[in-house]
Order: structure tokens, then C-alpha cells, then sequence
């Protein structure tokens, strides 16, 4: 490999997104780097949500989703016929909006993903739920009852303890669909905090309805409007000398 | 005429408040009454003696064990079968024709009789399949009557569980069996544990499906393929061909505390369920 080039984790190649006779996402081109955060903004609608599902074939579970175009990871095609959709989400991990804890304990949250790969050796399971927990900051907040049921912690801790669920997998990519929507401003920034750390081991995509958020911890910055990629570069650029007036109209909050 | 408001409120609650003193009242009497008349007979030797001189006399325990085989023997076949059901119409296929079709057949299967089962259950177990009157003949017939019930609560047990479950399960790389069997199935087990409960309890007191199917022997039954007479099929024989009054009220005083217990138990087992993963 040639390390002058800059290697894409993902690259999306005239991407069209369906579903049924809506379209999604409208000939998106775009290079992830590996390594860094890719921040994805936009106005509600824009079709964010639905780029950052059809990096791990979740649109799949609607039944009138479809692609066109070409999206490779690591320079697989992910959509091809006979892909391995269950190794591609064990690799690219996914927070979704709302903190979902499913009903069991801590412990069982975030080994669930770890169980599914076959790991049950006990000691490994627990030097992992340390690991993740610690990665995601809530380790010295729940240390002591990891046996309790996951949905009692507050929203923050819940969203922090599906962080560390993805984290337990070991994962190549981590999927951010808007993480701190429905989190306060000390929360927001213990999971801003966790990213910046992470992006170390991990290649991130952060899709924010909070601008600021994007400026804040994004390496690049990518617009979406209405399923189209208006602007994509660094997220400086983006953010102090746009090249598309929409882009300078949106991140000053002129539209949107 | 418009009625004004505060007379509306009050007629509400006088007439709702009415309907529902009524329905405990008279639940409240069935229930006294028959312990009333029957406890006075229950005793040791009444629950685990066997019936003499067409249980005129003795005991009634063969009946209890024969209670408690019957329904659980149909919870054994129904459940697998029903649950699986529900688990392809609801997890593995989308709505379409076929799924309507077994649902309205499933719907109408809730509406027969019991009757209509019972013979059902003589003519295909009982004769065709030449199981005799049995354990098996009557098992299989009530898990024939309450697959409906099981079907339709599991699938709404089901459909309640939040899709973000499922979409978690999936995005953590599972496939979709392990989906259902790690986090739809135990999120909806509630859920289905009520239509269990149910279950068992229409099969406890079923008389018309069984006296057909199982029989009225009033001997121990020692294998699936031996006749026997649940208790509600005792009370009713007992009742019917004037053997013993009093032992008639005995066997449904047993029974209705019997029934009480399995509810109970569900209701217990259910919250302490809940508690542990809320």
C-alpha cells in the first residue's frame, strides 16, 4: 500500500438510494478517510440518516430499499450479490439516535455483540466490558453494578453505555446517527470527548443535526441537502469559506 | 335536550360504578358459594384417595393428576407449534395474502365451540389414528383449541416489542434468528406467559373437548395411551348422573382454588420477570 495516498475506508461512487419510488440519496460521491471523523450536516430530511444506514445495510430491513451506484469498503463492493452483510455490521459499528439499552444488565449490553462472535470465555468477556466502558467514559460510573439493568441508567449513561456496546466489538467503523440529540450539554460533551480519543483506532461518521457539534470534533465535513452532496472537504473549509453559497447559508444558521 | 355536564359526569359514574359492583358481586358469589358447599368435604383424604364406588365415596386424585397432565400436555404441543407461528407471521414474512388467510383461519379456529373439537378430536385422534380414548386423544385435541390463543397473543406480544430492539440486534452483526431468540422472544415472553395462563386455564375447566377425547376412566393413569377424567369432567358426571352431590362441589371447590394457584403463580412469575429487566 502506498502510504502518500490518503486511504478511504469507504468510498461511495454515484450512490443512489430508494425507497420505493422516493429517492434517498441522489448520486452521492464520497471518500471516507480512515482514522478520522467524518462529520455529516444537513436539515432534517437530507438524507443523512439514510447515508449513514446504507453504510451497514441497515435500509436493508425496509423491504422497498434498493441501491444503485457503488459503495466499497475497504475496496469491497458492500452491496454485491452474496456479501457478508452479518461480518460487515460486526465490523462497523452503529449509535443510533435514541440511547437504546436493550432490557437486560449493563454487563449483558455490552457483551451481547462479543457473545454473537462466539466469544465466552469469561475472563475475556469481562477485560472487554472494562475495556469499552472505560473507551466510552462510564466505567467508573457503573464499575460497581454492572449487574443492573441497563434501562436505569440516565439517558447520558445509556447513550455512553451503547457507545461502549459497539466498542466491544472491536470494530473497524463506528456510525454516529445523531448520538447527543436528546443528551444535555455535559453528556454531549463526555461522548464529543470519547470520539476525539477514539478517531485514533477508529474510522467515525458522525451525522449531527448540530452544527457546532460537527465544527467541533469533525476532521471533514460533508453537506447534504435534499439526498444531494452540496460540499465536502475539511471541515475548516467548510465551515469559514464554503464554496457553495448553501453551504455558508446553512453552518451560519441562515437556513435550515 | 343537552344534558349539563355535572349530570352527565354523575350518571357516568353511577351507572359505570353500577356495572362494575355488579360484575365483582356476582363473581364474588359464584366463587363462595361453591367453596361454601364444597370445602366442607375437601380434606386429605379427599385430594389424594382414589374415587370409590363411582366416586361416591373416596377421593379425587386420580382426576387432579389427570388435571394437571391434560393441560400440560397440550401447552407442550401448542406452545412450540403456536409461538412458531407467530414468530414467521410477525418476524419472517411481511403482510401479504397468505398471512391474511391464517390469520382469519386462526381467528375462526378461536370461534368454534368446544364441542365441535371434542368431536373432532373422537373422530381423527380418538378413532382414525386409533390413539383410544387417552392422555394423548385429549392433550392433542385441546392443543388444537387453544393454538388460536396462542398465536394471537404471542403475535401481539410480539409486535409490541420496540422495533430499536431489533434494529440494535442487527447493527451489533446478528442474524435474524438469534435476533428472535435473544431479544424478541424474551421482551415478548410476558406477553406470551398471559396467553399460556389462559390457555391452561380454559383447558383446566374444559369438559366438552375432553370427555370425547381423554375419556371418564376413573382409574390412575400410568401412560399417555390410558383413558382419564379430569376434574371438571368428574364434577360434571358427578353432577349430571346424581352420584354425589357434595363431592361435586368438593371437586369444584379444588378445582376453582387450582385455578386460582396457576394465575397466581403467572402473575408472580410475570412481575418478578418484569421487575428484573425494567
Amino acid at each position: 500500500m502506498n502510504a502518500s495516498v490518503v486511504t478511504a475506508k469507504f468510498s461511495a461512487q454515484n450512490l443512489n438510494a430508494f425507497f420505493g419510488a422516493d429517492q434517498g440519496l441522489k448520486n452521492v460521491s464520497l471518500d471516507i478517510p480512515a482514522n478520522k471523523i467524518l462529520g455529516i450536516i444537513g436539515p432534517s430530511g437530507s438524507g443523512k440518516t439514510t447515508f449513514l444506514r446504507t453504510l451497514n445495510r441497515l435500509n436493508d430491513l425496509y423491504h422497498n430499499f434498493r441501491v444503485e451506484g457503488r459503495l466499497l469498503w475497504d475496496g469491497n463492493e458492500i452491496y454485491q450479490a452474496g456479501f457478508d452483510v452479518v461480518e460487515l455490521r460486526k465490523r462497523v459499528g452503529m449509535v443510533f439516535a435514541l440511547p437504546v439499552p436493550l432490557p437486560m444488565s449493563i454487563y449483558e449490553n455490552v457483551v451481547y455483540g462479543p457473545r454473537l462472535c462466539g466469544i465466552t470465555n469469561r475472563g475475556r468477556l469481562e477485560e472487554l466490558v472494562e475495556k469499552s466502558l472505560s473507551a466510552a467514559f462510564l466505567w467508573d460510573e457503573v464499575k460497581d453494578r454492572l449487574k443492573m439493568s441497563g434501562m436505569r441508567l440516565s439517558g447520558g449513561q445509556q447513550q455512553r453505555l451503547c457507545l461502549a456496546r459497539v466498542l466491544a466489538m472491536e470494530p473497524d467503523v463506528v456510525l454516529l446517527d445523531e448520538p447527543c440529540s436528546g443528551l444535555d450539554p455535559i453528556s454531549t460533551a463526555r461522548i464529543e470527548e470519547a470520539l476525539t480519543i477514539l478517531k485514533e483506532s477508529y474510522t467515525i461518521v458522525l451525522v449531527t443535526n448540530n452544527t457546532k457539534q460537527a465544527a467541533r470534533v469533525a476532521d471533514n465535513t460533508a453537506f447534504l441537502l435534499m439526498g444531494q452532496l452540496v460540499e465536502y472537504g475539511p471541515t475548516a473549509q467548510i465551515f469559514t469559506a464554503p464554496l457553495d453559497k448553501r453551504t455558508g447559508d446553512y453552518v451560519t444558521g441562515r437556513f435550515g | 335536550m343537552r344534558i349539563p355536564p355535572r349530570v352527565n359526569q354523575a350518571m357516568a359514574i353511577v351507572l359505570l360504578g353500577t356495572a362494575t359492583l355488579l360484575t365483582v358481586v356476582i363473581l364474588v358469589f359464584i366463587i363462595v358459594f361453591v367453596l361454601k358447599r364444597g370445602l366442607p368435604v375437601v380434606n386429605w383424604h379427599f385430594l389424594f384417595d382414589s374415587p370409590q364406588d363411582m366416586g361416591k365415596a373416596g377421593g379425587i386424585f386420580p382426576t387432579i393428576v389427570a388435571t394437571i397432565l391434560l393441560p400440560l400436555l397440550a401447552i407442550a404441543i401448542a406452545l412450540p407449534m403456536g409461538v412458531g407461528t407467530a414468530v414467521y407471521l410477525t418476524e419472517y414474512t411481511r403482510e401479504n395474502r397468505i398471512t391474511k388467510i391464517i390469520r382469519f383461519g386462526t381467528d375462526c379456529l378461536a370461534g368454534i365451540p368446544s364441542i365441535i373439537f371434542g368431536l373432532f378430536g373422537f373422530i381423527f385422534f380418538v378413532t382414525i389414528l386409533g390413539m383410544g380414548w387417552s392422555l394423548l386423544s385429549g392433550g392433542l385435541t385441546l392443543a388444537i383449541m387453544i393454538l388460536p390463543t396462542i398465536i394471537r397473543t404471542t403475535e401481539e406480544a410480539i409486535k409490541s416489542v420496540p422495533n430499536s430492539y431489533r434494529e440494535v440486534s442487527f447493527s451489533l452483526g446478528a442474524t435474524r434468528w438469534r435476533t428472535v431468540v435473544k431479544v424478541v422472544l424474551p421482551n415478548a415472553l410476558p406477553g406470551i406467559l398471559t396467553g399460556v395462563m389462559l390457555s391452561i386455564g380454559r383447558s383446566i375447566g374444559e369438559t366438552a373437548a375432553v370427555i370425547f377425547t381423554a375419556g371418564s376412566s376413573l382409574r390412575m393413569p400410568t401412560s399417555l395411551f390410558d383413558s382419564s377424567r379430569t376434574m371438571a369432567v368428574h364434577f360434571y358426571i358427578l353432577a349430571r348422573e346424581g352420584i354425589s352431590v357434595d363431592n361435586a362441589y368438593g371437586t369444584a371447590a379444588v378445582l376453582i382454588l387450582s385455578v386460582l394457584l396457576v394465575n397466581m403463580t403467572a402473575y408472580w412469575m410475570m412481575h418478578r420477570f418484569i421487575a428484573r429487566n425494567a
